[in-house]
C-alpha cells in the first residue's frame, strides 16, 4: 500500500494496535520542562512507578523563567519553587536537565533541535502545544497533557488514535518581506483554526523544500493553531546538513547509516490524504491578525472583513478595532521578537538587517528575547546585539517570556503588541493586553516606524 | 479515576465559540506544582474584573445557572495543552462539557481526568442553550453505557461518539497509565525488536 511520510513513521513505532481502539506508540524521545511536568512527578510517586526510561527525556527550564539576571535566585517564589521541584525531580529519576544558566537552557523547542536532539524518523512529544515545531524535522511530534506525560515517564509509550492525514502544498516563488511566518499565518486564515482538528498535517511543494530548517521551524510550530496534532516536512538534504554535527547527533558512518533510512522518509506518489489544499506563493504578502485567533489574519495592507460572526464581533470588541478598519498606520508601542516560533539566530539576524542603522520610535518598547543560550551566544557572536542596542532595543535572556506572561515580561492592559509569538488569545501576553502577531521583520520594522508600516516599498 | 456511568444534572450555559484554555485558567497560575485549587482560578478573567470583584455579567456568576455541566460553544478547549484546564474545570465541580466540538488535546485531557466530553451537533447543542436558558432549572441527562445525551423535560436525546476503549476505561474507573504499565513486557520486546532491525537496516545501507 502506498504511505504518506506520517504512515511511514506512525507504523514504524505500533507496539500493539488495540482493536477497535488506540494504538500502543512508542517515543524516541521525550522532553519536559518546570511547568507541565510536576504533577506528573508526583502522580508516579504516588502510584510507587518509576521512570521506565530516563535516557530518552531531556528537560529545561524556560516557562517560567525571568529574562534579566538568571544568575541570581527567581524572585517569584511559586516560580522558583516550580523549578526546584523540577530539579529535584530530574535528579531523582537520572533525567538530564539543562537548567537555568546552563549553556544549552533555552525554549524546549529551540534547544532541543539545535542540540541534535531531534532526528528524523523520530517520535517525540512534551508537555506543550507547540511540540509540533519538531515535525520540520520529518518527525512525528505533538502536545501531550500532563497525564500523558506520566503515561510516558511510566511506559515510553502513549495511547493514542492514529490522526488522519491533511497535506498542505505550496508551490511558487514568494515574494520580497515574505518570511516563513508569514505563510503560516496566511494559511490559517485561509483553513480557519479547526480546520486540523483531527488531523496531522504534511506541508509539501518547492516553498518548503526551498525553505530553510529554521523557517520549516515556523511553519511546523503553527500547525496546532489550525488545530492539527502536529504538522510534517520531509527530511532531505537541508535537513541533513542541519543535523549533521551537532551535540547528540549520531556521528560518522552511524550518520551515514541513519541517514540512508532518512531518505526513504517521504511520501510515496499516489499516497492517499484525507484532505488535501493548494496554495500559491504568490498570493501570500507580510500577514497580521487582527483579532484574538490566529486565523483572523490578513495582509498587512489588508482590511478587517465586514462580514463576522458573534465570536469575531467580540474578538473586535477586545482589539478595539472595527470591521473594514485598514490597520495601516496605526500606532504601536510594544514589539516582541522571540518565543519557539521566531526566535533562531535567522529570526534575529533578518530583524537586525532591517533595523541596522536606524532608530526605534520613541513611543515603542521593544523587547527581543533569543530562544536559548546558544542563540543568545550566536547573537553577541555576529555582533546583532550592537544593532539592537543602538537601535535602542532591549536584549534579555533566553526563555518563553512574554509570549505566555508567565514571568514579568508582560505587556499592558489596552496597548497593542506586535509579537512574533503564536497566540493572540485575549489576555495572553498579560491581563488585557492585545497580540498582533507577524514576522520578525514585520516586528522590526513597526518598531522603527512606531506604527503599523508597509516596509515591503523599503526592501531592495 | 472516578467511576463515570450516568448523570442528570442542571447545566451552566457558556455562549461563547473557540473558548480557549488561557480562558479556562490563565498562565500566570500555572505556577502550582499540585492538582488542587485551580478550580478558585477557573475562567478568572471572565469571572473577575481588574479589582477582583465577581464580573456579573458572567454566567459563572449569575446565580440562576447552577450545575455539573457546563454546555459550551463550537471548538472549546483550543489552544495551549495545558491539563490544568481539566483540572480547573473538575475542580469547580464541572463532571461534563458539551460542546459541537472539542480540541483534540482539551478532549484527551478532560477524559484522563474522568470530565466527559460530549460531542453533539449544532443543531443538539442550540436545543440545549434553548432548553437551559428558557427553565434553568432543566436537566440534562448523560447515559455513557447508550451514548445518549437528553433533555429531561422534552425527552429530545442524541447519541453521541466515544472511543470504545475510553468509555470502558471511564466506566470501570481506570486510566491509561494502569493499562500500559501492564504492558512493559511486550514494550520491551518492541525496543528489542527495533534494536535488531535497526541493525539490519545497517546491512542494507552498507
Ligand atoms: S515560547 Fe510560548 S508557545 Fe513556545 S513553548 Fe514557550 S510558552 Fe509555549
Amino acid at each position: 500500500m502506498k504511505k504518506t511520510l506520517f504512515d511511514k513513521i506512525w507504523d514504524a513505532h505500533i507496539v500493539e494496535s488495540i482493536p477497535n481502539g488506540p494504538d500502543i506508540l512508542y517515543i524516541d524521545k521525550h522532553l519536559i520542562h518546570e511547568v507541565t511536568s510536576p504533577q506528573a512527578f508526583n502522580e508516579l510517586k504516588e502510584r510507587d512507578v518509576p521512570v521506565f526510561r530516563p535516557d530518552k527525556i531531556v528537560a529545561t527550564a524556560d516557562h517560567n523563567t525571568p529574562t534579566e539576571n538568571q544568575h541570581l535566585p527567581v524572585k517569584d517564589l511559586l516560580s522558583r519553587k516550580q523549578l526546584k521541584e523540577l530539579t529535584q525531580n530530574c535528579e531523582e529519576n537520572n533525567i538530564t536537565l539543562y537548567g537555568l544558566g546552563h549553556p544549552y537552557n533555552g525554549i524546549v523547542h529551540v534547544m532541543a533541535p539545535e542540540l541534535g536532539i531531534t532526528q528524523p524518523g523520530m517520535t517525540i512529544v512534551c508537555g506543550d502545544s507547540h511540540t509540533s515545531t519538531h515535525g520540520a524535522f520529518g518527525t512525528i511530534a505533538f502536545g501531550i497533557g500532563t497525564s500523558q506525560v506520566t503515561q510516558v515517564f511510566a511506559s515510553q509509550c502513549l495511547l493514542v488514535e492514529k490522526p488522519k492525514k491533511l497535506r498542505v502544498n505550496v508551490n511558487g516563488k514568494l515574494k520580497k518581506g515574505v518570511l516563513p511566518k508569514d505563510v503560516i499565518l496566511y494559511i490559517i486564515s485561509k483553513l480557519g483554526t479547526n480546520s486540523g482538528t483531527g488531523y496531522f498535517c504534511e506541508y509539501a511543494g518547492n516553498v518548503f523544500e526551498e525553505m530553510s530548517m529554521e523557517g520549516r521551524m515556523t511553519v511546523c510550530n503553527m500547525s496546532i493553531e489550525m488545530g492539527a496534532r502536529g504538522g510534517l516536512i520531509a527530511p532531505d538534504e537541508t535537513t541533513f546538513e542541519y543535523v549533521k554535527d551537532r551535540e547528540f547527533a549520531p556521528k560518522g558512518e552511524e550518520f551515514e547509516r541513519l541517514k540512508a533510512h532518512w531518505k526513504t522518509l517521504k511520501t510515496d506518489d499516489d499516497a492517499k490524504f484525507d484532505q488535501e489544499y493548494e496554495f500559491e506563493a504568490e498570493d501570500i504578502e507580510p500577514m497580521i491578525t487582527y483579532g484574538t485567533n490566529p486565523g483572523m489574519g490578513i495582509k498587512i495592507t489588508g482590511m478587517i472583513p465586514l462580514e463576522g460572526n458573534k465570536s469575531d464581533a467580540k474578538a473586535l470588541h477586545y482589539m478595539n478595532f472595527k470591521p473594514g478598519e485598514i490597520l495601516l498606520e496605526k500606532p504601536i508601542n510594544y514589539i516582541f521578537i522571540g518565543s519557539c516560533t521566531n526566535s533562531r539566530i535567522e529570526d534575529f539576524r533578518v530583524a537586525a538587517s532591517y533595523i541596522k542603522g536606524k532608530q526605534k520610535a520613541k513611543n515603542v518598547n521593544a523587547l527581543i528575547v533569543p530562544g536559548s543560550q546558544q542563540v543568545a551566544v550566536q547573537i553577541k557572536k555576529e555582533g546583532l546585539d550592537k544593532i539592537f542596542e543602538e537601535a535602542g532595543f532591549t536584549l534579555r535572556q533566553p526563555g518563553c517570556s512574554a509570549c505566555l506572561a508567565m514571568n514579568d515580561d508582560k505587556i499592558p492592559e489596552g496597548e497593542y503588541c506586535v509579537s512574533t509569538s503564536n497566540r493572540n488569545f485575549e489576555g495572553r501576553q498579560g491581563p488585557g493586553s492585545r497580540t498582533i502577531l507577524a514576522s520578525p521583520l514585520t516586528a522590526a520594522a513597526v518598531a522603527i516606524a512606531g506604527k503599523i508600516t508597509d516596509f515591503t516599498k523599503q526592501l531592495n | 479515576m472516578e467511576k463515570f456511568t450516568t448523570l442528570t444534572a442542571t447545566a451552566v450555559p457558556l455562549d461563547s465559540e473557540n473558548v480557549d484554555t488561557d480562558q479556562i485558567i490563565p498562565a500566570r497560575f500555572l505556577k502550582a506544582t499540585d492538582k488542587a485549587g485551580f478550580g478558585d482560578n477557573l475562567f478568572r478573567d471572565w469571572r473577575y474584573d481588574k479589582t477582583g470583584e465577581p464580573n456579573k455579567d458572567f454566567v459563572l456568576n449569575d446565580p440562576t445557572y447552577k450545575g455539573s455541566i457546563l454546555v459550551a460553544g463550537n471548538n472549546f478547549g483550543c489552544g495551549s495543552s495545558r491539563e490544568h484546564a481539566a483540572w480547573a474545570l473538575k475542580a469547580y465541580g464541572f463532571k461534563v462539557v458539551i460542546s459541537s466540538y472539542f480540541a483534540d488535546i482539551f478532549k484527551g485531557n478532560a477524559l484522563n481526568n474522568g470530565l466527559l466530553p460530549v460531542q453533539v451537533s449544532p443543531d443538539y447543542l442550540y436545543k440545549l442553550f434553548t432548553a437551559i436558558t428558557a427553565n434553568p432549572s432543566e436537566e440534562i441527562k448523560i447515559d455513557l453505557e447508550n451514548q445518549l445525551v437528553s433533555i429531561n423535560s422534552s425527552g429530545e436525546s442524541e447519541k453521541f461518539e466515544i472511543d470504545t476503549y475510553k468509555k470502558t476505561c471511564l466506566i470501570n474507573g481506570y486510566d491509561d497509565i494502569d493499562f500500559l504499565t501492564s504492558k512493559l513486557e511486550r514494550i520491551k520486546e518492541y525496543e528489542q525488536k527495533r534494536s535488531v532491525s535497526e541493525k539490519e537496516m545497517d546491512k542494507i545501507a552498507n
